[in-house]
Formats: structure tokens, C-alpha cells, sequence
């Protein structure tokens, strides 16, 4: 059975050579969770957007592949691509404002997705979206389609747009820092909601957040990131109970805890930060750009 | 903000827009609510002050000029000619330049930078003496102004609503279109437009006050219209030479400039805060 994302050798640079992914390999079975987590400028949502298909135009990728149930996308024309990316993967932003369009009304802005995507008639789309956002808690239906973006609370935002990224049944969600524009009371409704949809639904996440937290309580598997570059893969159990690297150690150790909430707050270890740069600097000498 | 501002029945609204409607009803029916012929001469009746002041006729309501034609039937007909231009002329120039705008905005690269440098140079030029040049070379008449105004103006557009859909263009929303498969041109027009369309209505009705002040200034210059009818440029043009003898002629055609111009850009503010969801 094909994964249902499979990341080789991933390497992307910026205009002045320099990498930003770091020959970065993941994988994400079908109906799996795998966190992406790091530091901010890790990388991590430079990844969910070289999967998606959305990476700033100063970036470019020169080397490796990205397989979306198996179909290699750097092997297909742009039209397909677009096409096979727009069917089979959606996107949960970071910001819920921006995400949506100010000018157009929630349900026209959901419903006409669902028509491009699935080719389905205005109707049997509407359906399928008042079932969604049923799914996802939200109670007056007509009100909330029926709304301009700024009209809802960040909150309903999500909702929506939660519920607008599961409506096409997609095979891959990329959930960019989901909950981090959000209060955090929010926040872990937010979370519940996606896991639990997730759950019925059997779509594969890849969950990007900076908050160890969070990956504990969604994911099965995580991979750490520092610098463009995987530090550490490992199941989430084995990873919380015996964390191999020393960057990923010191993440954890700089959680801040809610038993001690008066205990200064940590940051990463001086020498791992050391010890991460000559690990880096290895891997920029070992590797030598391909041509083209 | 009150219930009615935020509806966009604010005084301005109502105050610009009421004006804008009272100029062009009467302009527009100019044969039927004029009291005179606006070209009938009458040396008898010449300079006749207006209605409160000694000295005027009944019928004569804003008095006559030099040559005994009625003030307020030249200023009703001068309005056919000076919305005709502001109509014509922002609106060619809006589509022009916020297609331009649009393009450049969106797709940025190489559009943008062969747009954006077009703008900059036609932007090097002085407008007023653009239009006198353009004026000159393509013929008076008004299809000539219009196309001038159009020609000159449309960089108005083009620069506004380049930056503006430059900002759409990198929110998530657009982002997330992508990603469901829409093409950029559908994106643009989808998406990037709507956002953009207040600012265009906005700079719109600012446009049709700066094209009847172009239309003015060309005939003031006796380069607009090359018949005798009368335009408020021509009036006020008229007017400066009897100011001693007869100054109504001079100040009316400037107040009817001054409050029509300056109603098209309160009308077109308050239209855009209308609108604009967020703002409304």
C-alpha cells in the first residue's frame, strides 16, 4: 500500500544558495498524524507548502521528490499537478482572518470549492456543507453561511474552515499551526475538533505546530525539525518517553510546565545549539547541489 | 459609528449625492427646466444682475453676460457636456487602468515591472500640458477630450489598485485557492477583484470630479468643444474678462465647479466605505 505522503531527499534553496530544506525524507501513511515540529524558521511550513504546491516563488526546490499516494508530483505537468493536489489534499491555515475572503460571504466561498473540486451541483454542495459544519459544532447554519468573515469570532472562523478543509473528503490535510492564532481556550476545542474528525473520517494529517503539547496529544508520529533539517523521527509515545537527540531533549525541557508555573523559563542549552550548527555544517559539506 | 453612517446615509452621502442628482437631472433635461436659450442673444438685456439684486428681470434668475444670454441656461447646458466628459472619460480610464492595475498587482514579475515602468514614465509628464498636447494633436471636439482625459488619467487607477491587489494577492485566502486548483486569472477575477472593487468605485467618482476640472481647464483655454456651446470652463473663462462689470458671471460657473468636483470625491468616500463589508 502506497503512503499516503512520502517526502525523499527533499532539499529547497533561496535565491542566494542557501538551504531551507535541509535533504528533508518523511512520511505520512493513510489516516496517520505526523507532527512537524520545530522552532520558528524551522522549515516546518515550508514543507506543508512544497507538498501543497504553494512555495514562494524566491524558493526553489532542487532535489528530491514528493509522492502523493504514490503519483510523483515533480513528474507531472502543472495542470495535473494542480489538479491531483487540489482533489486529494486541503489546507487548515494558521490564520483563520486571512484565510477567507473578506469581500464574499462564508457560504458561497465554501459551497464553490466543493463544485470546482468535486464537480457537484450548487446544491448537493450546500448539503454536504451544513453537514460539515454540523460535524464541527456549529449550531446555527444559516447565520454562519450567511456571514461576511469578519462578521464571526476567530473561533467560528476555524470552524469553518476546518469544516471547509474535510468537505471534499481530501486523502492529506496540512494543518499549518492550526490553534496558535487562537485564545487558548479556544484552542483546545479547536484541536478536539480536529482530532475527532479526523478520527471519522480516516484523513492523514500533517500537523505542523511549534507546541510539544499539541503533538502529544494528536499525533502518532513526530519528526523534529531544526534548520530545514530532520533531527529526530520517532513514534510520539517512544519520542516523549526517550527523546534520542539532545535538541529534542532540551525542547522538552523547555516546556514550560503547568506544576511549576514559577519556574523561570528554559531555553535551549548553549552547547546543543553548538552541537546542532556543526551537525548542520556536516550536512551543507557532505552535500554538493545537483546540477539543473 | 451610528446606525446611519454605518448604512452610508451619512450627510455626506446624502448632501454630495443630492447635488450630483440635482446637476445631472438638469443637465440631462437641460431643454425643459432651462428658462432660456442658452444661445439667444439679446444686447438689451445685457449684464443683467442676478434675481436679489437691483436692476434684474424675472427669468433672468443668475443674470446675463456681456452679451445678454442667460447665466443659469448656459450653466444647465454647460453640465450636459461637463457629465458626458466626466462619465465617459473615468470610466475608460478606470477600465484601462485597474485591468493594467490589476495584472500587475496579481501577477507581479514581469508584468508589474513592464506596467509599473509604463506608469512611471506617463506620470513624468504634466498632466495639464499632456492634455493641451493631446487635445492639440487629436482635434478639439469632445471625443477628443474624453480620449485625453482617459489617456492621461488611467495611471491613477492602475497605481492604486496594483498596490491593492498586490496585498490581496499575498493573503491566505488567495493561497488557499491555489491549493484548490483554481487558475490565477480565476483567481484574480474571484478573488483579488472583489477586494479591490471599493477603492474602485472610490477613485472613480474622484475621477469624474478631476475630468470635469480637465474638461474646464480645456475650455478655458478654448480647447475643448470647438462650438458655441457653452461649457463652465468657457464661462469662467468668459467671466474673468467683465469680473468688474458683471462678477456672477465669474462666480457662479466656479461655485457649480467647486460643488459639483467637490461632491464627486465625498460621494465617491462615502460610497466606498459602503462598499467595503468590513468597513460597512
Amino acid at each position: 500500500m502506497n503512503a499516503c505522503l512520502e517526502i525523499n531527499n527533499l532539499s529547497a534553496v533561496l535565491p542566494n544558495g542557501q538551504r531551507v530544506l535541509r535533504s528533508v525524507s518523511l512520511s505520512v501513511q493513510p489516516g496517520e498524524v505526523r507532527a512537524l515540529v520545530g522552532e520558528s524558521g524551522a522549515g516546518k511550513t515550508m514543507i506543508g507548502k512544497a507538498v501543497l504546491g504553494v512555495l514562494p516563488s524566491s524558493v526553489r526546490i532542487v532535489e528530491g521528490d514528493m509522492k502523493l499516494e504514490g503519483e510523483d508530483l515533480g513528474k507531472l505537468q502543472p495542470k495535473a499537478r494542480r489538479t491531483l493536489i487540489g482533489a486529494r489534499t486541503a489546507l487548515i491555515p494558521q490564520d483563520p482572518l486571512t484565510a477567507l475572503n473578506p469581500s464574499r460571504r462564508i457560504g458561497p466561498q465554501m459551497t464553490d470549492r466543493l463544485v470546482r473540486i468535486l464537480g457537484w451541483g450548487g446544491e448537493k454542495a450546500d448539503t454536504r456543507i451544513r453537514q460539515l459544519l454540523d460535524e464541527v459544532q456549529i449550531r446555527d447554519p444559516d447565520r454562519v453561511l450567511k456571514s461576511y468573515p469578519h462578521e464571526l469570532s476567530g473561533g467560528m472562523r476555524q470552524r469553518v474552515l476546518i469544516a471547509a478543509a474535510f468537505a471534499a473528503e481530501p486523502r492529506l490535510i496540512v494543518a499549518d499551526e492550526p490553534t496558535t492564532a487562537l485564545d487558548v481556550t479556544v484552542q483546545k476545542q479547536i484541536l478536539r475538533l480536529i482530532a475527532a474528525l479526523q478520527r471519522e473520517h480516516g484523513t492523514a494529517i500533517l500537523f505542523v505546530t511549534h507546541d510539544l503539547g499539541v503533538v502529544a496529544k494528536i499525533s502518532q508520529k513526530v519528526s523534529v525539525l531544526y534548520a530545514g533539517k530532520v533531527v529526530e523521527e520517532a513514534d510520539t509515545v517512544a519520542l516523549f518517553a526517550a527523546p534520542q537527540h539532545p535538541y529534542t531533549r532540551a525542547l522538552m525541557a523547555a516546556t514550560p510546565r503547568y506544576t511549576d508555573p514559577f519556574a523561570s523559563l528554559k531555553p535551549v542549552d548553549e552547547a546543543v545549539l553548538a552541537g546542532l550548527a556543526a551537525e548542520i555544517a556536516a550536512a551543507d559539506q557532505a552535500w554538493r547541489r545537483p546540477h539543473g | 459609528m451610528d446606525k446611519a453612517s454605518r448604512r452610508g446615509l451619512s450627510p455626506r452621502l446624502w448632501l454630495a449625492g443630492g447635488w450630483l442628482l440635482l446637476a445631472l437631472l438638469a443637465a440631462i433635461f437641460a431643454p425643459l427646466v432651462a428658462p432660456q436659450d442658452p444661445l439667444a442673444q439679446d444686447l438689451m438685456l445685457e449684464r443683467l444682475p442676478p434675481f436679489w439684486l437691483n436692476g434684474a428681470e424675472p427669468g433672468y434668475w443668475l443674470g446675463t453676460d456681456s452679451l445678454g444670454r442667460d447665466l443659469l441656461s448656459r450653466l444647465i447646458f454647460g453640465g450636459r457636456i461637463a457629465f458626458m466628459v466626466a462619465f465617459a472619460a473615468a470610466i475608460a480610464a478606470c477600465l484601462v487602468g485597474s485591468t493594467l492595475g490589476l495584472i500587475a498587482g496579481y501577477f507581479g514579475g514581469w508584468a508589474d515591472r513592464i506596467i509599473s515602468r509604463i506608469v512611471d514614465i506617463w506620470m513624468a509628464f504634466p498632466p495639464v500640458l499632456f492634455a493641451i498636447l493631446l487635445v492639440a494633436v487629436l482635434g478639439t471636439g469632445l471625443s477628443s477630450v474624453i480620449l485625453a482625459i482617459a489617456i492621461i488619467d488611467w495611471t491613477r487607477f492602475c497605481r492604486v489598485i496594483r498596490a491593492e491587489a498586490m496585498g490581496q494577492s499575498r493573503m491566505d485566502y488567495v493561497e488557499n485557492a491555489r491549493i484548490a486548483g483554481y487558475g490565477r486569472i480565476g483567481i484574480m477575477l474571484r478573488e483579488v477583484l472583489p477586494n479591490v472593487v471599493p477603492s474602485i468605485v472610490a477613485l472613480l467618482s474622484l475621477e469624474m470630479g478631476i475630468a470635469v476640472i480637465v474638461e474646464a481647464i480645456l475650455s478655458f483655454v478654448n480647447l475643448s468643444i470647438s462650438t458655441d456651446d457653452p461649457t463652465w470652463g468657457g464661462l469662467i473663462a468668459e467671466g474673468r474678462l467683465s469680473i468688474h462689470q458683471a462678477w456672477w458671471v465669474l462666480v457662479f460657473p466656479l461655485i457649480t465647479l467647486i460643488l459639483t468636483v467637490l461632491s464627486f470625491s465625498q460621494f465617491g468616500e462615502a460610497l466606498k466605505t459602503r462598499f467595503d463589508p468590513v468597513l460597512r
